[in-house]
């Protein structure tokens, strides 16, 4: 296993609250890595800091081998694509502008617009099923359809890595699986995947690689089919349950004992 | 696949058309209007030297671009720190930006000797002093949001109050000409008064339209920001040093003219149906504005030439109350 983007030894802090202590993690390449844990165990944190956006306090993310703080912010921007949980869309723009905004990094001054940025725009569209809502403002439509506009704006973006914060959530069960069959074959493309999953069925059925959190630190890393048992569960989110193949893929399927008496 | 695109650019460039045409009749109004009403043709013979005329070239010239670059100049203000607030309350003249560019050149005036050159630095250091003191008190909260409004409104009563105290304390000259100035006021601005201020200004808006895409794109948020590419604390930076610049360069000269830099971009914006508040639309409404505003100022109570910027805090006043309430509605 490679790994191009790397955490060594991080500390996270916001402030003076520590999220996690001296962190180390390899993102395999051309994987689809979820990271799973439960609600404030750092999953959300641990992505910012691997792209750039939280600096850690010691310690090193790097990319190829280079601190990703060292880079210029438009290159490191044609390598990394990410996706936070509550993106912002300036007030009254349709859905074609905000996707066109992820081909920013591959701009400059003298090339504003280029075909290559209109094939990457309607394609990325395309993929993320949103390409009848082209021309509709990005504000009037629903949580779901928002989050899928988004996810074309870095699919636009064309980077050979995605991290995408809890891509799932807003998301009818179809559209969810939809989305991670996109991810999959995107992985089957060739690029490197790294999603916060809350799903812990989804994460197992569709990533390679497991990252399991708890109170900032991993507890456990590696094939879902390897790592993921009752004990495991029972560790991480403190919920008893029985694991079962499922019956579909055959991966690790949690199914919680707990029961509405 | 592409109709919506020439559409959009297509009312855009309709728009600039109409305000840029706009500017020029609101212009020509202005040299034709006066104590002795020019008829165009005359303004014409007078701009292309085949007539001489020194009330329309040196009195009213002056003041009609001063009018409508310094209108440009507070629109383009408004617009960059609307973009940088995210919000479309946090316009350098609500915040205080204007009342401590004003307080600088006060300064400047009473405690130095007043030249041209110490009322400029003077008015960009005090406009400077405010916005750090602004994102100091804001610093748990973000540099955005309704918060930091407020804030600035609090920031802006402060620094007015100091200003008042300045002219109070004054000789009485120098009190009376601060006073006459503090409204904002285009009367009396001559040649001589515009050539720095309008090379400042022409610095300052040619290096924000090399950063205008990368504001843009700031308005997606600080992660999506970042993670796209661009620079934030430079770009950060720049904007504030551009929107202060522009603001206290106009102020320098002309006092501080409250209301354009918050109400252009928006009006702008809206004509425009863009996205987020883009700065073209922004400098060519707050053109149209400023020079609107001046002439009214000059009719309405003519002879007497009231300050512009009565008349845009009479307007402006009441577009601030409807956007008060709606900001706090949604807040």
């Amino acid at each position: 296993m490679t790994a191009r983007l790397t955490a060594r030894d991080i500390t996270l802090r916001y402030g003076d609250r520590v999220v996690s202590t001296r962190l180390t993690l390899d993102i395999p390449d051309g994987a689809f890595t979820a990271i799973v844990g439960p609600n404030a165990c750092g999953k959300s944190t641990l992505l910012s800091a691997l792209v750039r956006l939280l600096k850690p306090h010691s310690g090193h993310v790097e990319f190829d081998g280079r601190e990703v703080g060292a880079f210029g912010t438009k290159a490191l921007a044609k390598q990394l694509g990410f996706l936070p949980q509550d993106p912002m869309a300036p007030d009254d723009i349709k859905v074609r502008r905000l996707v066109a905004r992820g081909r920013y990094p591959h701009q400059s001054m003298l090339a504003l617009w280029s075909p290559g940025d209109q094939a990457a725009v309607d394609g990325a569209m395309a993929a993320a099923g949103v390409s009848d809502l082209a021309d509709r403002p990005v504000q009037e439509l629903s949580g779901g359809q928002r989050q899928r506009v988004w996810m074309a704006m870095v699919l636009a973006q064309r980077t050979p890595y995605l991290l995408l914060d809890e891509p799932t959530s807003f998301l009818d069960i179809t559209h969810q699986y939809q989305l991670l069959g996109l991810l999959a074959r995107l992985r089957n493309e060739g690029r490197t995947v790294v999603a916060v999953l809350h799903d812990i069925n989804q994460a197992c059925r569709f990533a390679d690689h497991l990252v399991a959190m708890k109170a900032g630190a991993v507890v456990a890393e590696g094939d879902p089919g390897d790592i993921v048992d009752a004990t495991l569960i029972k560790d991480v989110f403190d919920l008893p349950s029985v694991v079962v193949p499922d019956p579909v893929t055959g991966t690790p399927m949690v199914v919680p004992t707990l029961r509405g008496e | 696949m592409n109709v919506p695109r020439i559409h959009f650019e297509r009312r855009t460039a309709i728009l600039v058309g109409v305000l840029v045409a706009l500017m020029l009749g609101l212009g020509l109004l202005g040299l034709c209007y006066g104590a002795s009403w020019a008829p165009p043709g005359k303004v014409f013979a007078v701009l292309t030297g085949s007539e001489h005329s020194v009330v329309i070239r040196d009195w009213r010239l002056p003041r009609v671009l001063a009018g409508l670059v310094f209108g440009a100049a507070l629109g383009v203000a408004g617009a960059i720190f609307q973009n940088l607030t995210r919000n479309p309350m946090g316009s350098p003249d609500v915040i205080g930006l204007d009342a401590g560019a004003y307080t600088g050149a006060l300064i400047a005036l009473t405690v130095l000797s007043g030249t041209s050159a110490q009322l400029a630095v003077g008015s960009v250091a005090g406009g400077l002093v405010v916005a750090a003191a602004i994102y100091l008190l804001s610093l748990e909260t973000g540099f955005s949001g309704l918060r930091l409004v407020v804030i600035g409104i609090a920031v802006n009563a402060m620094v007015t109050a100091v200003n008042s105290w300045i002219v109070l304390r004054a000789d009485l000259e120098v009190a009376i000409a601060a006073v006459g100035w503090s409204a904002g006021s285009l009367n009396g601005v001559g040649w001589e008064d515009l050539g720095i201020p309008f090379t400042v200004i022409a610095v300052l808006l040619a290096l924000m339209t090399t950063r205008a895409h990368a504001m843009h794109q700031a308005s997606l948020g600080d992660p999506i920001a970042v993670t796209t590419g661009v620079g934030l604390d430079r770009l950060r930076l720049l904007m504030v040093l551009v929107g202060v610049g522009c603001t206290a360069t106009v102020t320098a000269v002309a006092g501080p003219i409250a209301f354009i830099a918050l109400a252009a971009p928006q009006i702008g914006r809206r004509l425009a149906g863009a996205a987020g508040v883009p700065l073209l639309p922004a400098a060519l409404t707050g053109a149209v504005l400023l020079q609107g505003a001046d002439l009214l100022a000059q009719s309405l109570l003519a002879p007497v030439a009231l300050p512009v910027g009565v008349v845009s805090t009479a307007i402006g006043g009441c577009y601030l109350i409807w956007l008060l309430t709606k900001e706090v509605r949604r807040a």
